[in-house]
């Protein structure tokens, strides 16, 4: 894609967006509660009170967590609002690409980050949680016992789409399985052709199976809890699995490069990450 | 006197209202022509100005998601008619108990966003719905992400279109000509097909068009009850919707499969307004 001039028709579309923008955060609630009491012992001390709105685009996978930590995060800072989309981190690329406002950037994989930190620009990035795939079975079903079963002919498997983070994990677990001991040589190709629908993100796979219309799908651990009703997991065998590796960063194009910091500093403050682990995350990598 | 002075004034005023009320309308009417060509102007600026947008429409994604768009679409609008005339003749010409309750849930899925029609087909057809639980644990079949469950929802949610129009065609027609063709001995189905469906043409035409086209972009019952598989039950607009969530198409893919579409209904819409023309509004 060339570069080009903003003409007329950008400006007034850009105009819009940004009254939908005000709109919508106009809309959101904010009920004030604090729910976690965060410590004074945080490393990226969030001393500095920031306020004004913080706009957040954060991978499916974190809605439940981020939420809490925005809330907590707004109760420390009383003047500051944040406001979060949740989609695939794939999704939110192409959003931020295309001149959405965003301040601060949390993606489900480093391909996405990428994608963004090369056109659109970004300060530092860190990885501040992981995640662990799993195969997600819904509770009265019995098509799928193991992590094998995948490749059974006639198992209805619903993944996500292949730029999607969760989507490009699972393949690329396929693959690594594949030609392993027990599991055969084609087994990538069998677990490839059971897939009957390919979601949006990691919440469209999660529906599908706790519909009971897919006999397996490949979520996230933290995915689990949110329909512990009706759906269990499997665990994929470690020496094939992936971790999930979750990174952060400030965008350059933000206009509120203050309230995005803290919002960042918080997250990778212990306060923020008790609030991870509490749903599920994994503990940051030991830095080297 | 105070009096005709008051009438002078609101006469005044009310000719000055007259033409600002002139300007208020002209505005109004721009502002929103303006807002209606705004979108499909930047979608034409966008696919000139990216290179490789023709390309995209060479991808298999693509191509698969044309070709299942085309069929599905075309299978809906048979079974529209074939089960649709029926209907529309019924409600036109009979007489029956609960006529208005059948012409009602006709109308209902023109009236409910797709999205709900795809959950109510997954409630009913899925495979823990009220049919599709039963039919799976029978036969060992299941609708669920098949082309059939794209044809189903489309047609659920597009074949009302065709039915309200035909009904209306036939309600139109003139009863006397058919009590004419029956005197002189003909039956009811050569009536049906040499008097009725003559007068309601355009109307079926028209009818048959709306159909086609709201089942070509039908996107959320599909999404939500036939899923999304390249070549199974991923068309058109649900490729656009990946391509713009970041698939391998890519915006440029998303953008010129836009513009197809645009290109289409532009030219479905010229088709209706001839057909229309020809023979009177359809409704």
């Amino acid at each position: 894609m060339k570069q080009r001039n903003l003409k007329p028709a950008r400006w007034i579309s850009l105009g819009a967006l940004v009254m939908l923008a005000t709109v919508f955060a106009a809309c959101g609630g904010d009920d004030g509660v604090p729910h976690a009491t965060p410590t004074l012992t945080s490393t990226t001390p969030p001393t500095l009170r920031v306020e004004g709105e913080i706009v957040v685009f954060a991978a499916s996978s974190l809605t439940d967590a981020f939420k809490e930590i925005g809330k907590a995060f707004e109760s420390e800072n009383p003047k500051a609002k944040v406001t979060f989309n949740f989609a695939a981190s794939s999704a939110l690329a192409v959003q931020i690409n295309e001149g959405q406002p965003a301040d601060v950037f949390a993606s489900a994989d480093e391909t996405q980050m990428r994608v963004v930190s090369e056109k659109t620009g970004i300060e530092d990035q860190q990885v501040f949680a992981t995640n662990v795939p799993v195969v997600a079975v819904p509770k009265k079903g019995n098509a799928v016992q193991s992590f094998q079963d995948l490749a059974k002919p006639g198992v209805k498997l619903v993944i996500a789409g292949k730029d999607v983070p969760i989507g490009r994990y699972a393949r690329d677990i396929f693959a690594a399985a594949t030609g392993a001991s027990g599991v055969g040589a084609d087994f990538s190709d069998k677990v490839l052709a059971n897939v009957r629908s390919e979601e949006a993100n990691v919440r469209g796979v999660l529906t599908k199976v706790q519909l009971g219309e897919a006999d397996a799908g490949v979520v996230y651990t933290t995915e689990i809890a949110a329909a512990a009703n009706d759906v269990r997991a499997i665990a994929i065998p470690e020496r094939y699995n992936v971790i999930a590796r979750y990174p952060l960063a400030v965008l350059k194009a933000s206009k509120r490069i203050a309230g995005a910091r803290a919002f960042v500093g918080y997250v990778l403050s212990p306060a923020g990450q008790a609030i991870l682990a509490k749903y599920g995350f994994g503990k940051l990598p030991a830095v080297p | 006197m105070p009096g005709n002075g008051r009438e002078e004034m609101s006469r005044a005023t009310g000719i000055g209202s007259d033409r600002s009320a002139a300007v208020a309308v002209a505005v109004l009417a721009a502002a929103f022509a303006i807002f209606f060509i705004l979108p499909f102007a930047g979608l034409v600026d966008r696919a000139l100005d990216e290179g490789g947008t023709w390309d995209a429409l060479r991808t298999s994604e693509a191509r698969d998601a044309l070709v299942l768009s085309l069929w599905t679409s075309s299978v809906t609008v048979v079974l529209a008619i074939a089960f649709g005339t029926p209907v529309a003749y019924l409600l036109a010409r009979g007489h029956f108990p609960g006529r208005a309750f059948v012409d009602a849930l006709i109308d209902l899925p023109i009236v409910l966003p797709p999205t709900v029609a795809g959950v109510a087909l997954l409630t009913a057809f899925g495979r823990r719905g009220l049919i599709g639980e039963p039919l799976e644990s029978l036969t060992g079949y299941s609708v669920s992400f098949s082309s059939v469950a794209v044809v189903m929802a489309q047609t659920l949610v597009a074949a009302p279109f065709y039915v309200r129009a035909a009904r209306s065609g036939f309600a139109a027609a003139d009863p006397q000509l058919e009590r004419v063709a029956y005197t002189l001995g003909a039956s009811r189905l050569r009536a049906f097909f040499r008097i009725l469906v003559p007068q309601a043409g355009p109307a079926l035409a028209a009818g048959i068009i709306l159909c086609w086209a709201r089942s070509i972009g039908e996107l959320g019952a599909t999404l939500i009850f036939a899923g999304n598989l390249q070549g199974k039950t991923q068309t058109m607009p649900l490729a656009i919707i990946q391509a713009f969530e970041g698939s391998s198409l890519g915006l440029a893919g998303a953008i010129s499969l836009s513009l197809f579409l645009l290109v289409v209904a532009l030219g479905v819409l010229v088709v209706f307004r001839l057909v229309a023309a020809r023979g009177g509004e359809p409704r």
